[in-house]
Parts: C-alpha cells; sequence; structure tokens
C-alpha cells in the first residue's frame, strides 16, 4: 500500500474547512446575518470583522459560513437524488443488458443530456417559482443520468466475472446480485463521481442563486452574495471577490480530493496516469 | 454509413418530441392556470378570458400541444404578451448575439486548449506540464460568472480597455460587436478550456502509447513527426467530441455571462420573461435552446463516425 496522494490530503483538507464551517454556522456564528447594522456598513477588513462588513453592515465572514451551509445542502441533497435514482437505474439496465428497459433508460437519460441544468432550473423556476428546493430539484435531476451511466458502465463489466456466474448458478436473483455483488464492487467508483457532482453542484447553485433562481433573501448564499456585490464593483471589489474565492477554495478542495480517491481507489488508473 | 445517419435522424427525432412534450407539460403544470398566472393576482376576470382565448386555452391539452408545435415548424412561435411583438421576431434579434458569444467562446475555448495539451502531454511529468495541471485544476473551479466579474473589474474598471457590459448592435461595425463580446467570451471560454486542455493531454498521452506510434517511431520517426502525423489525428476524436458538448454548456453558460455584461441575447431574454411571467417565450426559447443542443449532439454524432470508420460499422 503506497502512501495517500498528496492532492487527497489538501483536498480534504479544504472540504473539511467549509464543512466545519458550515456545520458551526448553525451553532455560532460571528455575528448574527439576519440583523442588518448600517452604522457599521462597508468596513474593511479588521480585528472586530475578520473579512469585513458588507453595504447593510453584515459580517462578511458570517455570511460565508451560513452560505457555506446553503451550497454543501443544496449539492449534497442534489447528489443523494442522482444517486438514490440514478444507480438502481443504471444497475437495472446493465442486469438487463441490451432489453427494452435498457434501451429506454437510457434513452430517457440521453433526453435529460439534452437540457443544460441550467434550463431545466429556467423551467421548474418558471413553472414554480424561485426557491432553494427547486434548485436541488434542478441540479438533482441533471444527476440523475450521470450517475445511471457511471452504475450502467461499472455494472456491466462486473457482471462478466466469474463470481457473478457462480452467483446467478447458485440460484441468486438478478436483484439480490446486483444489490449483494455488483454495488459493492462499483462503490469506489460511485464515491469518485459523488465528489465531482458535488463540486460541480456547489458551482450549480452558485448560479442558479446568483441569477436569482436559487436560494431566496434573507437565506445567505454565495451566489446571491455575488449578485449583491457586482452592483459596487466599482466601489467595493473586495465584497465579489470574498465568496468568489470561497466557491473556488471550496470546489478546487473537492476536485483534488476526487483526483486523490480516484487514483486510490483505482490502481489502474493509478498506473496510466503516472 | 447512411443507415447510421438515418438511426441518428430518427433518435434525434424521437429526442426532440419527447422533449417538447415535457417542456409543454411542465409549462402546462403552472399553480392555476398559465392565463391568471401570468396576470397575477389583481386580474379581472374577464382579462383573464381574453388572454385565455387569445392563447388558445379553450382548446384539449392535444390540440393547444400541436397547435404550438405546428406554429414552430412554421416560424410561428407565438407572441410575447409582454413586448406585444412576435416570438420569433424577438429570437431572431437575441440570437444575434448569444450565438456568436458561443461560438467566439467555442474556438478562443479550442485555440487555447489544443495547444496547451499538447504542451503537457509532450513534457510529461516536467516543469510545464505540472503548471499547465494545476493552472487547469483552478480553472475548472472558477464559477465563469465570478470569473467575468473580475474580467470587468480588471479590463474594463482599472485598465479601461474594455466597455463593462452593453453591446452597440452590429451596425456599430463588426470590431465594436466582437469588442463588447470579447470580456464575456473569454469568461466563457477559459472554464471550458481548462477541462479541453486535460482531455487533449490525457487523449495524446492514450495515443502515444499505442503500438503504431512505435512502429512509427521504429521506422526512424522522431517522436514530433510521429506526434504530429499519426498521434494527433487520432488523439484530436475524443476532443472533437468534447468540444461538441461544450457547445451546450457554452450555450446555457452565455444565459449567465449575458446578464453580467448586460448584453441583449436569449439570456437576458429568457430571465426577464420569467420575472414578467411571459410563459409564451419562456416556452419557446427553452424550446429552442433544447432544439440547438440535441441537433449539434447529432451533428457531432455525425462528424464522429465520419472521422472514426470504427463506429459506423458498431451502429
Amino acid at each position: 500500500m503506497s502512501r495517500l496522494p498528496p492532492q487527497l490530503w489538501v483536498g480534504a483538507g479544504l472540504s473539511a474547512l467549509f464543512l466545519t464551517a458550515a456545520l458551526l454556522s448553525f451553532l455560532w456564528t460571528p455575528y448574527d446575518v439576519e440583523v442588518l447594522n448600517i452604522a457599521s456598513k462597508l468596513r474593511p477588513p479588521s480585528v472586530e470583522f475578520w473579512l469585513g462588513t458588507d453595504h447593510f453592515g453584515r459580517d462578511m465572514l458570517s455570511m460565508l459560513m451560513v452560505g457555506a451551509r446553503t451550497s454543501i445542502a443544496v449539492a449534497v441533497i442534489a447528489v443523494g437524488i442522482g444517486i438514490c435514482i440514478g444507480v438502481p437505474l443504471g444497475l437495472a439496465a446493465a442486469a438487463r443488458r441490451g432489453s427494452w428497459l435498457d434501451e429506454l433508460i437510457m434513452r430517457g437519460n440521453d433526453l435529460i443530456f439534452a437540457f443544460p441544468s441550467l434550463v431545466i432550473a429556467i423551467l421548474i423556476t418558471a413553472t414554480f417559482g424561485p426557491s432553494a428546493t427547486n434548485a436541488i430539484l434542478a441540479i438533482g435531476i441533471f444527476n440523475i443520468p450521470v450517475f445511471a451511466r457511471v452504475a450502467r458502465g461499472g455494472a456491466m463489466s462486473i457482471w462478466t466475472l466469474d463470481f457473478i456466474m457462480a452467483a446467478r448458478v447458485s440460484g441468486k436473483s438478478i436483484t439480490r446480485i446486483s444489490a449483494e455483488h455488483i454495488l459493492p464492487n462499483i462503490a469506489n467508483l460511485l464515491i469518485v463521481q459523488g465528489t465531482i457532482q458535488f463540486s460541480l453542484g456547489i458551482l450549480a447553485e452558485a448560479g442558479l442563486s446568483y441569477v436569482g433562481l436559487g436560494a431566496q433573501p434573507p437565506t445567505p448564499s454565495w451566489g446571491r452574495m455575488l449578485a449583491d456585490a457586482q452592483t459596487m464593483i466599482y466601489t467595493t471589489p473586495r465584497l465579489a471577490i470574498t465568496p468568489g474565492l470561497a466557491i473556488v477554495m471550496m470546489v478546487l478542495g473537492l476536485n483534488l480530493m476526487g483526483d486523490g480517491l480516484r487514483d486510490l481507489l483505482d490502481p489502474r488508473i493509478r498506473r496510466t496516469r503516472a | 454509413m447512411l443507415r447510421y445517419i438515418l438511426i441518428r435522424a430518427l433518435s434525434l427525432g424521437l429526442s426532440l418530441v419527447v422533449a417538447s412534450w415535457v417542456i409543454f407539460a411542465m409549462i402546462e403544470v403552472v399553480p392555476g392556470d398559465p392565463a391568471s398566472f401570468m396576470l397575477g393576482l389583481n386580474a379581472q376576470p374577464d382579462t383573464v378570458a381574453a388572454l385565455r382565448a387569445e392563447l388558445g386555452l379553450n382548446g384539449s391539452f392535444l390540440t393547444r400541444y400541436l397547435g404550438w408545435i405546428g406554429g414552430m415548424l412554421s416560424g410561428d412561435f407565438g407572441t410575447s404578451y409582454t413586448y406585444r411583438v412576435a416570438v420569433s421576431e424577438l429570437v431572431l434579434e437575441r440570437v444575434q448575439v448569444s450565438l456568436p458569444l458561443a461560438l467566439y467562446a467555442l474556438i478562443l475555448s479550442t485555440l487555447i486548449a489544443v495547444p496547451v495539451g499538447m504542451i503537457a502531454a509532450s513534457r510529461r511529468g516536467g516543469m510545464a506540464d505540472f503548471g499547465i495541471m494545476g493552472a487547469t485544476q483552478l480553472g475548472v473551479a472558477v464559477p465563469n460568472f465570478w470569473f467575468a466579474m473580475l474580467l470587468v473589474l480588471v479590463f474594463a474598471i482599472q485598465l479601461r480597455w474594455f466597455s463593462a457590459g452593453g453591446f452597440p448592435g452590429w451596425d456599430a461595425g463588426l470590431f465594436a460587436g466582437f469588442k463588447a463580446l470579447t470580456l464575456p467570451a473569454i469568461a466563457l471560454a477559459l472554464p471550458q478550456a481548462s477541462i479541453l486542455a486535460r482531455i487533449m493531454r490525457s487523449s495524446l498521452l492514450e495515443t502515444l502509447h499505442q503500438d503504431y506510434i512505435r512502429t512509427a517511431r521504429a521506422k526512424g520517426l522522431s517522436m514530433g513527426q510521429a506526434t504530429r502525423r499519426h498521434a494527433l489525428r487520432n488523439a484530436l476524436i475524443p476532443v472533437l467530441t468534447i468540444i461538441g458538448l461544450q457547445f451546450s454548456f457554452l450555450l446555457a453558460g452565455a444565459i449567465i455571462i449575458e446578464n453580467v455584461f448586460f448584453l441583449p441575447g436569449l439570456g437576458r431574454l429568457i430571465f426577464q420573461a420569467i420575472t414578467q411571467r411571459d410563459l409564451v417565450v419562456v416556452e419557446s426559447v427553452v424550446m429552442l435552446l433544447v432544439f440547438a443542443v440535441i441537433l449539434v449532439t447529432f451533428l457531432v454524432d455525425i462528424t464522429y463516425a465520419l472521422v472514426d470508420p470504427r463506429l459506423r460499422r458498431r451502429a
């Protein structure tokens, strides 16, 4: 067993930092983000306000902490939707490879792929109105075909192996084999893909709330902080830079972690990438 | 080959039909009915009734759907409720901004990514490779609309080389038009170029491991000659697919970027339509975007088969 890939450490560290900040925000933030304090608006970073304050006098650090909560929650649930619906679909398609079920599932997935996630979000919000829930739905729907494909591809290669044949001969049903033997063997693939989709979810959530289709005021979110900051970019560019950096560091951390996990969990890739 | 194209065309048609059902049904399930949704809470009953008639909401689901599709096929996308002009007219005007922007970004992204990916692959493990891979890792993590704001900050506010937003129209000349689209195109292109450069690198590396490259080297070709004559063409095949797929990301991404730069494209049209509850516009523009994406995917599949004969036989 070689030592852990360095990018895994850096990535996991960055991700853990934001996760901790998000969890901590439930218990404590330096200041209350829902209280406007015009007297201390647009303060530069100081000992009192580590990252300064915005145009309503709200503490930027507190806003970022609560914003991390929104971003992470949206991304985690969206990935959850993708896994819970996509993986069973992919497993079913692989188990009955070439059947009408397989065709139906894969063509249905192609169709979702044809709608860019932003367009799905637009459709959903045009119909039901903008909210964090609808953002989750839009990102989550787009995750379904991604996980279905990964699960199907991974499962199909496992189905050809001898021990699956042995399980079939011993009389296990297709569903049981999928759950007991296939799923554990593709878990690595799913973890890596989950990390990637998690980071894409963070980016998508930021984009959606930036254009006003995601979390609604007063819930702080990184995308909305950027949208608010845009009007003041001439006078106080700092307000636009900090939330952006938070997004970049979080996404970078997740991507590095995903790369590291892939290197760690898939020896074949480790060899060709080296 | 003809058989392959036919099968793909059939699947293209099918996707379009299903996509149009989905879009139409989504708009149909608007809470209440579309007419009262568009007019808001305080609308008079007779105004709602008039709009219902105008939108043709009185027919059955199927007749309305067929009417909508039939209209779109003959170029009639309906009439925008807020602008009081034909949606086709609005779209035609806005496409002149969105399409050049997406293409401009696609060209920039390809021009950056292909050489950069080649350099990284040819210096694998070296400083250049390390630097490029680091930069692309960062590029993938940057949200394009934030990058757009940084570009505005540096090139429009500090250096004053470009304007911070707006579009003078193509009447102001090609140069002025493209100048206004330059910052938005860079903002759209760089994250995509990062992905593309990584794919170019790994694809070229994989091709360079093939037996025929070893044969070419054994024949006496230098590494550069073998790359240019044999590896590059084969390595470009997966890159081509990604370029095609990126077009849809660029179109969707353009929706957000247009809002950063206040460009009068399809993206701004769609957001204005959402806030004004102009469902006719939302429905038609979304259908158009999905059509564009499905069509590009189809074209990529066909090109792919032209470049790689192995795919044709498999189909």
